[in-house]
């Protein structure tokens, strides 16, 4: 399955706007969290900062999200994870109430009471959580509902390589089989749960291969670019709308940044992000639109510009939002 | 005893366990990022280099599975301890703890033993949110047979889970974040303190009393005991006397402590980081109301905690759900001008 021109320019920028989003955060995560405005003695200081608590960011991952979202309508379902910025961005949360939520602020997504790993945005059908492998399950419930009502509606729940060995992968992908659900599993593979790389903690070398334990497709996608997710996620989608049922998808991708913002990464060969940054997969796909002539240098430069000014807009417009009255906190438990 | 040097609390948690694992080869840990990372709080630091991998063994992320295989190594004579991550994650494992960790024992009659100490990280106040912020320790101790126990700071750290890795008993052993002394997360200095080098114990089912007074008594675990040290300081200067005790373990539970303080001030605060509703404020209120008959009171019980709310993620939200001092000192002053009801 090849992309169309329009798709092809989607990705295209939509990871350069997820690049440039995860970047401006990486700094601005670190606003008021270093010496000297913390406690004396402290190197860093979570607690600190207009962007309080954890944050973990998705540069390098760009392909997984704008690969398989290229196929999604607004009325397809997404369920994310604690890395969850570029799924929403691909998806079509706006980008404003986003960083607001993320800033913990009154006009956030969530009212502030969620926060970066749990942004809810229902009206783009886009929800996420921070537990490992929290997400296959609503995902499945999702299609569930899509079937039951009839519709060509599809879910799509994206986790790593660390979550494929949780309970909730194994029983989901054996309910998504068993009812034949609209569901698609996409594993975002970056190696790495936190310091334990996937030869250490997964006894196969391929998330794919379960596919066939669960009666279902796998597909393994074993390079790091927005077209061959695009490819694999596009059968596996049109699979889905079709009534064939679940697809489970593993994508080899590079996680650039630490598994948090302030993760030394002491477990990480020195040099390997240096060595992963090469094959950067936005020029990859930039290079690819240009031998297409989808991409002049004018057209580059004012498309970068658009985003930077976008970003810049939403960060601004984060910080100047009001935060919620403490007396909020007691409200929406129930609706 | 030995020359004394101060160490944080996750310090003086790694050193203890590094210790016992010297003195017992049936000791070993399992848990995620435990081993090169050193635990993502520092509990294990150090240990991989010093017991290799067969002893300090990082997992998947599986933690029914291997949670649920410290309680089968346990029963084959094995004395594991196990990290949970954060203690939010019980969830995906908590059939495991609840149903046959904690029940194995007692449903044997008493003929199988479980020294398996499972250590997890609590609290939150940093902005992680509903998900990564609780304390919990109210639900574990609420259900039968699981021993809780909760260092507030360095020195009690080590004698309690050195006491709870020679127990031949399943023990929780929660550790809060915000006073672990961890080098990017602010936290309460008096949690660092002296930690003798030699290993020692500390029994279960003692509190401590941190700080004596006449007016009112202050229970607490955990962080919130370094809260209410600082409350008792400030009421201090208004002729406010606060009793503050650290109740260190919830099962078993020290309930003379509680009472023999009760009896001298009149006045009961029981200050938590756990949810207010259904958990430690009420039992220990509870228990005082159960012993009426021979304890006066001179104002009604006062419980905070946080109050039936998910964490919310934004900092004035989450500051306002969570006790912090001026709450503690504006409830001990309000319990200084209480009335009670006339007795019939």
């Amino acid at each position: 399955m090849e992309p169309s021109a329009e798709q092809l320019t989607w990705m295209y920028e939509t990871m350069l706007l997820i690049r440039e989003y995860e970047e401006t955060m990486a700094k601005v995560y670190l606003e008021g969290k270093l010496p000297p405005q913390i406690q004396k003695g402290l190197a860093f200081d979570i607690a600190s900062g207009p962007v309080p608590g954890e944050m973990h960011l998705a540069a390098g991952q760009e392909p997984v999200a704008v690969g398989v979202c290229a196929h999604l309508r607004k009325e397809d379902t997404v369920v994310g994870t604690h890395r969850p910025h570029h799924f929403a961005i691909a998806k079509g949360v706006p980008l404003d109430r986003m960083t607001a939520e993320i800033f913990g602020k009154a006009n956030g997504l969530g009212r502030g009471k969620g926060g970066h790993m749990h942004l809810f945005d229902p009206e783009h059908k886009f929800s996420c959580s921070g537990i490992v492998g929290a997400s296959l399950p609503p995902a499945c419930g999702a299609a569930l509902a899509a079937k039951k009502a009839g519709k060509d509606w599809v879910a799509v729940a994206f986790f790593g390589e660390g979550a494929a060995n949780q309970g909730s992968f194994h029983e989901s992908l054996n309910l998504a089989a068993l009812w034949k659900l609209p569901v698609v599993f996409v594993c975002e593979d970056n190696k790495y749960a936190i310091s334990v790389d996937k030869e250490h903690s997964t006894a196969i070398r391929s998330n794919a291969e379960r596919a066939a334990a669960y009666g279902i497709a796998g597909r393994a996608v074993t390079k790091n670019d927005a077209i061959e997710v695009f490819a694999a996620a596009g059968e596996a989608i049109a699979r889905a709308r079709k009534g064939g049922g679940p697809t489970l998808i593993e994508v080899k991708t590079d996680r650039y940044l630490g598994h948090f913002q302030g993760d030394a990464e002491v477990y990480r060969p020195k040099g390997e992000v240096e060595q992963l940054r090469k094959d950067d997969p936005i020029p990859a796909l930039g290079a690819r639109l240009r031998s297409r002539g989808l991409l002049g240098d004018a057209q580059d430069t004012a498309i970068r510009e658009k985003i930077r000014t976008r970003v810049r807009e939403v960060y601004d417009f984060a910080r100047r939002s009001p935060y919620p009255e403490p007396r909020e906190a007691l409200e929406h438990v129930f609706a | 005893m030995s020359a004394a040097r101060k160490l944080t609390m996750a310090q003086a948690i790694a050193e203890a366990i590094g210790q016992e694992m010297e003195r017992e080869p049936k000791v070993f840990v399992m848990g995620e990022d435990i081993g090169k990372y050193g635990g993502i709080f520092s509990a294990t630091a150090g240990l991989l280099d010093r017991f290799g991998p067969e002893r300090i063994m990082d997992t998947p992320i599986s933690e029914t599975a291997f949670i649920g295989a410290a309680t089968g190594a346990a029963a084959e004579g094995f004395r594991p301890i196990v990290e949970l991550m954060f203690v939010d994650f019980f969830g995906v494992c908590m059939d495991q703890i609840y149903n046959h960790l904690a029940k194995n024992t007692y449903m044997s009659g008493g003929n199988v033993r479980l020294p398996v100490v499972l250590m997890t990280a609590i609290g939150g106040g940093y902005g992680d949110a509903a998900q990564h912020s609780q304390c919990l320790y109210g639900l574990f101790a609420h259900v039968p047979g699981l021993k809780v126990v909760i260092p507030s700071n360095a020195y009690d750290a080590k004698g309690l889970i050195i006491q709870a890795i020679r127990d031949d008993n399943p023990v929780m052993y929660f550790f809060h974040k915000g006073i672990m002394g961890l080098p990017w997360m602010a936290y309460f200095e008096g949690s660092t303190t002296e930690v003798p080098q030699e290993p020692y114990t500390i029994p279960f089912g003692q509190a401590r009393v941190v700080r004596e007074g006449t007016d009112v008594t202050i229970v607490a675990v955990s962080q919130m005991v370094h809260k209410a040290l600082l409350a008792a300081t400030e009421l201090a200067k208004e002729n406010i006397r606060a009793e503050v005790i650290d109740l260190r373990t919830l099962v078993p539970l020290d309930t003379d402590a509680v009472v023999r303080s009760v009896a001298k001030t009149g006045r009961l605060l029981v200050a938590d980081e756990d949810y207010v509703n259904f958990g430690l404020t009420g039992e220990i209120a509870a228990l005082v109301a159960e012993r009426l008959d021979t304890l006066t009171l001179k104002a009604p019980v006062r419980r905070l905690g946080v109050p039936g709310v998910p964490i919310p993620y934004s900092r004035p939200l989450e500051y306002s759900v969570i006790p912090q001092v001026q709450h503690i000192s504006e409830a001990c002053r309000g319990m200084l001008h209480s009335k009670l009801a006339r007795a019939a």
